[in-house]
C-alpha cells in the first residue's frame, strides 16, 4: 500500500501550513501516508505528542517548523529543537529510535522543499523498517 | 466529556475532491463514528444553498459541533464560523478538514491512498470537534487609523478612499515624491489623460485632507502589536534620523513593482536602437513630433512582445498589461507621425475587456501584427551594413522567415516583483513563488493576507494596470473600513489556559513567555499561574514547558491532539 509508511507532520497555521497546501495546489505527489496536524506555533508541540504519535502506530514524525519566520518568538527554533530533542530522549528510553522524528524549517512558499524532505523520511523509514 | 452531536459534511468541490477522494466512501467510514449524527455529501460546501441546507441540519438536529471537510482552512474557516454562528452553534466548535490542497490534489496519481487519507482526516477533525469547547472571541479597541506603504497610484488613491470613510492615514512613500510609475506617463488610456497629470489631482486631493499625513523618504522600521492595534516605527530622512513611533489598526502594503530588465544579449537588447518598453514610453511621452532615436528619425519601429514573460526557466506569469501598454503606445507614435511603420512580433495578444478597441484601431493605423512560434522566436541583430534588423517566422502567412529592417526595436518588457526583503521580514508578508506578495484567495479575499489586517493594494502583489491598482487600493480600504469602523476587532480565543488544580506555580511558564502574558495569582489560598488572554498570542510555546502539563491552548489541547495523532494513525481498509 502506496501509504503503508505512516507520517504524521506538525505544522504551523501562518508558515509551513500554507508552504504544504501550495505542494497540493502544485498537484506535486507525496505519500498519502503522510497527514498532517497544524498547530499556531511549532514551540507548542510538547514531546509527548510525538512520543504518542509513535507509540500509537506512526513510523515517523516530522516537525514543519517555522525556523527564523515564526511571527510569535525571536527563538522559536531554538525551543522547538528543544523540544524534539526532549521527545528524542524519551524515545531513546522506550527503545525507539530517535532518527524518527525529523524537523526542518518549511516557508509558506515551500512546496517543493516540503515535498523533497518529506518523500525522502518516508524512504529513509521504509529502509529502516526493511 | 458527555455525548455531542456532531455534523460532517464532504465536499466535492465541484470534481477537485471528488475526482480522486471517493467522498461517499468517506461519508460511510465516518456516519457510524460516535457522536455523529449527520453524515453528508456536498457538491460544493461553501455554495449559498448548501450554506442554508447546513444551518436548517444544525436547528434541525440541535447540533453541538460540525466538521467540514473541504478545502485549505485559509479559505473557508470563516464561512463555516459564520454557518455555525448563524444557527446558534459556537463557531469554536467548528472544525475545518483540508481534503483538497493537503489530500485530493496531493494525491493525483493515488485515489485509494486518497481516500484512506480523507477518511483519516475526517476522523481526525471529528475527534477534535468532540472535545472542543464553546469559546467566545476576545473583544480588542480598534485603532481608527491606517498605515499605507507607498505612494503610487495605488496608495494615494487608497489614502484618499481610508480618509473619506473616516479613517486616520499615515502614507509612507520610500523615495522622494509621492507619485510612482504613473506621475512619469504621458498619455494613458482610456481618457486619453496624462498620468502625470492625474497624479497631481490626487496629491492636491490627498493635499486637501488634514488626516492624511504623508512621509517621504520614509520607510519602515518594526511592526508589533496585532491586527487592529499595530505599533509601528518609520524611519524618516535616511538612516541617520530618528524613528517615528505610530500606532494604527491595518496596515495597506502597495509598494509596486520593478520592470524586466533584459540580459545583454537577450533579444539584442544593449544593441544601440534596441530599448525596453518602460524606455520607449518615456521617448513616446516626451515626443512633440515623430520619433528619433540618438539623433536619428525613427521611421521603422519593430515591438517583440513576451520578452521575460512566460518563460519555463524564469518568470513564468504574463504580465498582462504589456499588449496593452504597447498597443497604446503603437497608437501613439501613429499620431506623431501617421507615416511610420510598426511591426507587432507576438507571441499571443493579450488586449482584453476594453483594450481589445484599441487593438482593433491600432491596426486601423497601420500596426501590422504577426505572431511568432514559441519555439523559434525572433532574433535581433545589426547587419553588416550597420542596420538593426528583427527576423521571425510569421505563423499566420505560413511561417514564413521574414527580416524587418528596423530603427527601434522595442522589447516589450512585464513586470517583475520588487525586491523588498526588509519588509517582507517586519510583516511576514507571504511570496508567491514568482516573488510577488500572496493575497489569501485571488477571488475570494483578494486584499487579505495571512497576516490579519495587512492588507495588499497594486502591482506588489502581481501585475497589474493602472486601473486595476486603484480598484485593488479602494477594495484595501473597503478591507480597513471593515476591520476598523466598528471600534472593535473580535480577535480568536486560541490562547493559552492554566489548569489551576494541576498549577504548582514552579514559575517557568512566566519565563518563557516572551509577552508578559503569565500573571501570578492565589485561587482558594494556592499561588496558580493565570493567562492574561488580552496579552497572550496564542503560540503554545508555554504548554511543553510546564512540569505538571497544566498548561493547554484552546482549541488545540492536549486531549484534542493526542485524540487526532490516535485517530490519524489508524489507516481504514476499503
Amino acid at each position: 500500500m502506496s501509504d503503508a509508511t505512516r507520517v504524521l507532520v506538525f505544522s504551523t497555521n501562518m508558515i509551513s501550513d500554507p508552504g504544504i497546501d501550495l505542494a497540493g495546489s502544485r498537484h506535486l505527489h507525496y505519500s498519502p501516508g503522510v497527514v498532517v496536524i497544524s498547530v499556531p506555533c511549532a514551540s507548542g508541540i510538547k514531546p509527548d505528542w510525538i512520543v504518542h504519535a509513535l507509540e500509537s502506530g506512526f513510523d515517523g514524525v516530522f516537525i514543519a517548523s517555522d525556523g527564523d519566520e515564526c511571527a510569535y518568538l525571536p527563538n522559536c527554533s531554538e525551543r522547538s529543537a528543544g523540544n524534539v530533542q526532549h521527545a528524542q530522549e524519551v524515545m531513546q528510553e522506550r527503545g525507539i529510535s530517535p532518527k524518527r522524528v525529523r524537523m526542518a524549517a518549511v516557508c509558506s512558499v515551500c512546496a517543493e522543499p516540503f515535498t523533497k524532505q518529506v518523500t525522502e523520511f518516508v524512504e529513509e523509514l521504509q529502509e529502516a523498517v526493511v | 466529556m458527555s455525548e455531542r452531536r456532531i455534523g460532517v459534511f464532504i465536499c466535492h468541490c465541484g470534481g477537485n475532491i471528488s475526482d480522486y477522494v471517493d467522498v461517499a466512501a468517506v461519508r460511510d467510514a465516518v456516519k457510524d463514528e460516535p457522536d455523529v449524527v449527520v453524515a453528508e455529501t456536498t457538491i460544493f460546501a461553501c455554495a449559498d444553498a448548501t450554506q442554508t441546507d447546513m444551518v436548517q441540519a444544525i436547528k434541525d438536529q440541535n447540533l453541538d459541533g460540525l466538521v467540514v471537510a473541504s478545502c485549505s482552512p485559509k479559505l473557508h474557516t470563516f464561512t463555516f464560523r459564520g454557518v455555525a454562528k448563524r444557527a446558534g452553534m459556537n463557531p469554536y466548535t467548528y472544525t475545518q478538514v483540508n481534503i483538497r490542497e493537503q489530500d485530493s490534489w496531493a494525491h493525483t496519481d493515488d485515489p485509494e491512498g486518497a481516500t484512506r487519507k480523507a477518511i483519516r482526516l475526517v476522523k481526525a477533525g471529528i475527534a477534535k470537534t468532540r472535545l472542543s469547547a464553546p469559546l467566545s472571541p476576545l473583544e480588542v479597541e480598534t485603532t481608527p487609523r491606517t498605515l499605507v506603504i507607498g505612494g503610487g497610484i495605488a496608495g494615494l488613491r487608497a489614502a484618499i478612499g481610508l480618509a473619506d470613510i473616516g479613517l486616520g492615514v499615515y502614507l509612507i512613500e520610500k523615495g522622494p515624491e509621492v507619485g510612482g510609475w504613473v506621475a512619469k506617463f504621458g498619455n494613458m488610456y482610456p481618457q486619453g489623460r496624462q498620468g502625470r497629470k492625474l497624479i497631481e489631482e490626487l496629491v492636491s486631493e490627498v493635499a486637501r485632507r488634514p488626516s492624511i499625513k504623508v512621509f517621504t523618504n520614509a520607510e519602515l522600521q518594526s511592526k508589533s502589536g496585532s491586527f487592529g492595534n499595530y505599533k509601528v516605527e518609520i524611519r524618516v530622512g535616511g538612516t541617520s534620523s530618528l524613528g517615528i513611533a505610530l500606532e494604527v489598526g491595518s496596515i495597506v502594503v502597495a509598494t509596486g513593482f520593478d520592470t524586466y530588465e533584459p540580459e545583454i544579449g537577450e533579444y539584442g537588447y544593449g544593441i544601440d536602437g534596441v530599448v525596453t518598453l518602460p524606455k520607449f514610453k518615456e521617448l513616446v511621452d516626451h515626443a512633440a513630433g515623430p520619433l528619433s532615436y540618438h539623433g536619428r528619425p525613427v521611421k521603422t519601429v519593430a515591438y517583440v512582445y513576451c520578452v521575460g514573460s512566460r518563460q519555463p526557466e524564469g518568470n513564468a506569469y504574463c504580465s498582462r498589461y504589456c499588449c496593452a501598454a504597447t498597443v497604446h503606445a503603437s497608437i501613439e507614435v501613429a499620431n506623431l507621425d501617421p507615416q511610420v511603420h510598426q511591426y507587432h512580433l507576438y507571441r499571443d495578444m493579450r488586449t482584453y475587456g476594453k483594450y481589445e478597441l484599441m487593438y482593433t484601431e491600432s491596426r486601423e493605423r497601420g500596426s501590422v501584427y504577426m505572431k511568432y512560434p514559441e519555439d523559434t522566436p525572433p532574433t535581433v541583430a545589426r547587419n553588416s551594413a550597420g542596420q538593426l534588423t528583427v527576423t521571425t517566422h510569421d505563423t499566420l502567412t505560413g511561417g514564413e522567415e521574414l527580416t524587418i529592417r528596423a530603427d527601434l526595436v522595442v522589447l516589450v518588457t512585464g513586470m517583475v516583483a520588487r525586491k523588498n526583503a526588509p519588509l517582507v521580514s517586519i510583516l511576514k508578508l507571504p511570496l508567491g513563488s514568482d516573488g510577488f506578495f500572496n493575497e489569501i484567495h485571488p477571488k475570494l479575499r483578494p486584499v487579505e493576507t495571512v497576516v490579519d489586517g495587512v492588507l495588499i493594494a497594486g502591482a506588489c502583489q502581481g501585475p497589474k494596470n493602472s486601473s486595476e491598482s486603484v480598484a485593488s487600493g479602494l477594495a484595501a480600504v473597503t478591507q480597513s473600513a471593515a476591520i476598523l469602523k466598528k471600534g472593535v476587532a473580535e480577535l480568536d480565543p486560541m490562547v493559552a489556559q492554566v489548569d489551576a488544580d494541576k498549577c504548582t506555580w514552579c514559575g517557568l511558564c512566566e519565563e518563557t513567555c516572551p509577552y508578559a502574558a503569565v500573571d501570578r495569582t492565589e485561587v482558594t489560598g494556592k499561588t496558580v499561574a493565570v493567562v492574561n488572554p488580552a496579552v497572550c498570542k496564542g503560540c503554545g510555546g508555554c504548554a511543553p514547558v510546564c512540569p505538571e502539563d497544566a498548561i493547554d491552548l484552546r482549541g488545540y489541547t492536549d486531549a484534542q491532539i493526542r485524540a487526532m495523532i490516535e485517530n490519524l494513525a489508524e489507516v481504514p481498509v476499503l
